[in-house]
């Protein structure tokens, strides 16, 4: 195996692009020198990107910020803009692992594992954050929601990566949550995860809204039906009640250790509710 | 394999050392630098008990390679104590018997410096979740609790 430690993306794309055996990009490695110490995967190539400055930045762009590869939670988790704008992101990514694994990890790379249990994605994808896709041919801007295609699969073409996520502007009076529920307190894998991001208007009636289900499919879910339940509707116990039944209906789940498909299903029922009471309180303490 | 040469700062000391690509920098504090306190419990980044900080930052040795150390600035537990005076952490842990066989401790004495340096006045609670990702199998939590704790007051204490 070779390690490389390009300085810039160019040079980066080029290491990806030319290697013929498996390559692999390590930015965090939380979870990719467990596969490798595992023997799950075999590299040739990895391709550490924490020595490219640009992948190491959080940056304003048009009101949102844009989240390199190779920014960790912890980084993250100290950066006051993103806690302000997007507080549900946050949050999930603060549930990765422990103090340790934050110290490492990134966002990115939870998106990149494509876990169906990764606690950052529910609330990217509610978030309708945006995958900046590069690699030989032009760069693209894929929705995260289109990156994970399967438990460790994904879109990505071979010599292409994720080299930052977008989060974009919201307009006043928006915001988000994500919450999971585990048997325990900490340092375990989603049973089920929800994120909710939505917006209120000025007498509280909700005006936009996008709602995610992890752990209850192969990939994480966008739940639209969801969404309608609290698009133009006062967060009250109905709105609550239909969207708790719009998200129990849109679980998938299978029966494994962790939990039962009757439980996972009701639970995404439970979460999405209190995710979208925790969002609205959030939103209306804003302007 | 052909082996890298890295050169990195540990515990204050510029170091330089060859290592295998694949060869994480537990491996190599342990295996080829002598520094055989940070201990491997687990290899998966759960137990804590390889714990160092990178830059400042706390992380799991077993769950970063050896390579990565270049240019960077480690501090292992090796770097807590100042020759034969205890840093106070350490001295807590031994007054409240904050460990039995030891295998945990100095994961959570450099986790633990860690908090108190971002945080010097934790709750407990704020104590209990830092601490999270350090796993004491002699069932010590409470009494490791305790000790962060008093030491957070005695730091506070000698400061005002």
């Amino acid at each position: 195996m070779r390690y490389e430690a390009p300085e810039t993306i160019d040079a980066a794309v080029t290491l990806l692009a030319g290697e013929k055996g498996v390559a692999r990009v390590l930015a965090g490695g939380t979870d990719l020198i467990i596969q490798m110490s595992g023997d799950m995967i075999e590299p040739d190539l990895i391709v550490d990107i924490k020595r490219i400055p640009l992948l190491k930045q959080i940056s304003e762009e048009d009101g949102g910020f844009r989240i390199g590869a190779a920014v960790s939670g912890a980084e993250l988790g100290e950066h006051a803009g993103v806690c302000a704008l997007w507080p549900g992101v946050v949050e999930g990514v603060e549930l990765i692992g422990s103090t340790q694994v934050q110290g490492r990890a990134t966002l990115v790379g939870n998106l990149c594992n494509a876990s169906p249990a990764a606690d950052s994605v529910p609330a990217l994808v509610a978030a309708n954050a945006v995958a900046r896709v590069i690699g030989p041919k032009a760069s693209r801007d894929v929705p995260v929601s289109e990156i994970a295609t399967g438990p460790g699969k994904t879109s990505l073409a071979a010599g292409e990566f994720v080299e930052s996520v977008f989060l974009p502007a919201r307009p006043d009076r928006s915001s988000d949550a994500y919450l999971r529920f585990i048997p325990r307190t900490e340092m375990d894998i989603a049973v089920v995860g929800a994120g909710v991001s939505l917006t209120l208007d000025e007498n509280d009636v909700c005006t936009d809204a996008r709602v995610s289900l992890g752990a209850v499919a192969a990939r994480v879910l966008l739940v639209e039906e969801a969404a309608k339940a609290l698009i133009g509707n006062k967060i009250d116990d109905k709105t609550l009640d239909n969207l708790a039944a719009a998200a129990s209906a849109a679980a998938t789940p299978i029966n494994d250790k962790r939990g039962t498909v009757e439980f996972r299903t009701k639970v995404s029922g439970v979460l999405a509710k209190r995710a979208a009471t925790i969002a609205a309180d959030r939103a209306k303490g804003k302007k | 394999m052909s082996q890298i040469h890295v050169s990195t700062t540990v515990n204050g000391d510029a170091v330089e050392f060859l290592c295998e690509p694949d060869e994480t920098l537990l491996t190599v504090l342990r295996d080829r630098l002598g520094l055989t306190g940070s201990k491997e419990g687990c290899g998966s980044g759960d137990c804590g008990a390889c714990s160092i900080t990178i830059d400042g930052r706390l992380v799991c040795s077993c769950l970063a390679l050896g390579a990565e150390a270049q240019g960077c600035e480690i501090a292992t537990i090796e770097g807590m104590a100042e020759g034969e005076n205890l840093h106070p952490l350490q001295s807590k842990f031994l007054e409240h018997a904050a460990l039995q066989c030891g295998i945990c401790t100095p994961g959570f004495l450099v986790a633990a410096k860690a908090l108190l340096e971002k945080n010097p006045d934790p709750s407990e609670t704020e104590i209990r979740y830092w601490l999270a990702g350090n796993l004491c199998r002699c069932t010590g939590y409470d009494k490791i609790i305790r000790a962060v704790m008093d030491t957070a007051e005695e730091m506070k204490a000698a400061k005002s």
